[in-house]
């Protein structure tokens, strides 16, 4: 018995992560995991640092306060 | 028959003294357990009394440091010296970190660690503020609203701390050189980075040397790279160690009891001084025999006169490593031993509290709890 092909879904996508369409949004900074330096990044740019090639980013930490318990 | 009128047996003292030694054997620990009860002994009184204990107890101090203390309490019951034990361990309130707001931290040590490591370092200040101006600070409900969390944060229950700090490369370093301490500022993050934020009354009573600030200014707290920085804000409130070890006063509490040696045949010459190494230095001394000693018979000492002989000078010192039981050639001639109702203290405290002050303390708040009891136990009978 043959498996059947893969369809390309068509129906309209769930809301939650798939629905997110922010278009050419604002463009996001991250750091390059090799010289630091910053990276904006938009929508289906590829993944890379502009100034060394590397290609694992990461994102900034958060602006706001983060409270702990010294526990 | 006539009842008799109850007449009371008294042990001698050779007698009392002999009850109140805990038998330390090379494999066993025998006579473990206090017997100074009512109806342990058929016809001898040991209701406990007032007077008595007041006669008999006794408290003795071998050193006194703000940060170490011992001393020894002498008859009491083992269950009230570990319950002032206990206390000091876990119910005399310090200061410690409890909340801890990271701004930025892009340390390689996370936020929750570095918080954890922030609450248990040991802070001081003026002993006026913390013991009667610094009061409890309510923790706010669970389900509270973020901005209701610290509205009842104010000067007399809140000491309020920050850290802020950053690591850049120090340009004058020399070449080639590999100390971060010299190559880079702000490498190490230290205790003493943490600075004392003062607001309302307290800078009356925390001010100059009264200033809150950790005790131990070199506690590594984080370490850092040039770019990296740290910058959080920490609420210190007061707290019991029952709740968590950061807010024990102590670093240590504990007591053990006075060890006892007992010589009961002469043990001379060479034997002396191996006798000698088998506990620690001061305990046994080596005297030589008197002619007095030589001349009495059935002592042991006939014919001895010159001799090294072995006497117990410091028991105190004694660890108790039974070592001297291993050896063929003292069988029978010690015996060893600890006193049950000697206790020897040793407190070392934090620095918030004096090492002394802080047993009073503890003997304070067991009153308070012996008063709560009784009260309670009055509710309880009407």
């Amino acid at each position: 018995m043959s498996r059947e092909a893969y369809q390309v879904p068509t129906v309209a996508p769930t809301p939650g992560r798939d629905a997110f369409q922010a278009g050419d949004g604002p463009a996001i900074n991250y750091l390059c995991g090799d010289c630091n330096s910053k990276v904006p990044l938009k929508k289906g740019d590829p993944i890379r640092c502009k100034e060394c090639g590397h290609r694992v980013l990461y994102k900034e930490r958060t602006k706001r306060m983060v409270q702990f318990e010294a526990r | 028959m006539a009842a008799h009128p109850l007449r009371l047996k008294n042990p001698s003292p050779a007698e009392q003294e002999a009850r109140k030694i805990v038998g330390v054997n090379a494999e066993t620990v025998t006579n473990v357990s206090s017997t100074d009860f009512p109806h342990h002994y058929p016809g001898e009184d040991h209701a406990w009394d007032k007077n008595k204990f007041q006669e008999s107890f006794q408290v003795q101090f071998h050193h006194n440091k703000p940060f170490d203390a011992s001393f020894s309490l002498i008859g009491i019951d083992a269950s009230v010296a570990n319950a002032f034990r206990r206390i000091l361990l876990a119910e005399i309130p310090t200061l410690a970190i409890e909340y801890v707001f990271v701004n930025n931290n892009t340390s390689v040590i996370q936020d929750e660690v570095l918080a954890a490591r922030l609450g248990l370092v040991p802070l001081k200040g003026g002993k006026e503020g913390l013991l009667s101006f610094l009061k409890w600070f309510k923790k706010p409900e669970e389900d509270a609203p973020a901005e209701e969390q610290f509205s009842k944060a104010y000067d007399y229950n809140t000491i309020a701390l920050s850290l802020k700090i950053e690591c850049t490369r120090n340009e004058n370093a020399a070449p080639g050189e590999k100390d971060p301490h010299k190559l880079y500022h702000n490498a190490y993050v230290y205790a003493k980075d943490i600075q004392f934020k003062p607001f309302g009354r307290q800078l009356k009573y925390f001010s100059d040397d009264d200033a809150i600030m950790p005790t131990n200014p070199d506690i590594l707290i984080a370490k850092l790279r040039p770019g990296q920085c740290i910058d959080v804000d920490m609420h210190a409130i007061k707290g019991v160690g029952s709740d968590h070890a950061k807010y024990s006063p102590v670093a240590t509490a504990s007591y053990r009891l006075l060890p006892t040696i007992t010589i009961t045949k002469p043990i001379l010459g060479k034997d002396a001084e191996k006798f000698a190494r088998c506990f620690p230095r001061g305990v046994i001394g080596l005297e030589t025999v008197t002619k007095e000693e030589a001349a009495q018979i059935g002592s042991g000492y006939e014919g001895h006169e010159g001799e090294k002989k072995a006497v117990v000078r410091d028991p105190m010192k004694d660890t108790v490593s039974r070592e001297v039981l291993r050896h063929e050639e003292f069988n029978g001639k010690v015996k060893l031993g600890r006193v049950r109702d000697h206790f020897i203290f040793s407190v070392e405290s934090l620095g918030q509290w004096d090492s002394d002050e802080m047993f009073l303390e503890a003997v304070k708040v067991l009153k308070v709890k012996c008063e709560g009891l009784k009260k309670n136990l009055a509710d309880m009978t009407r």
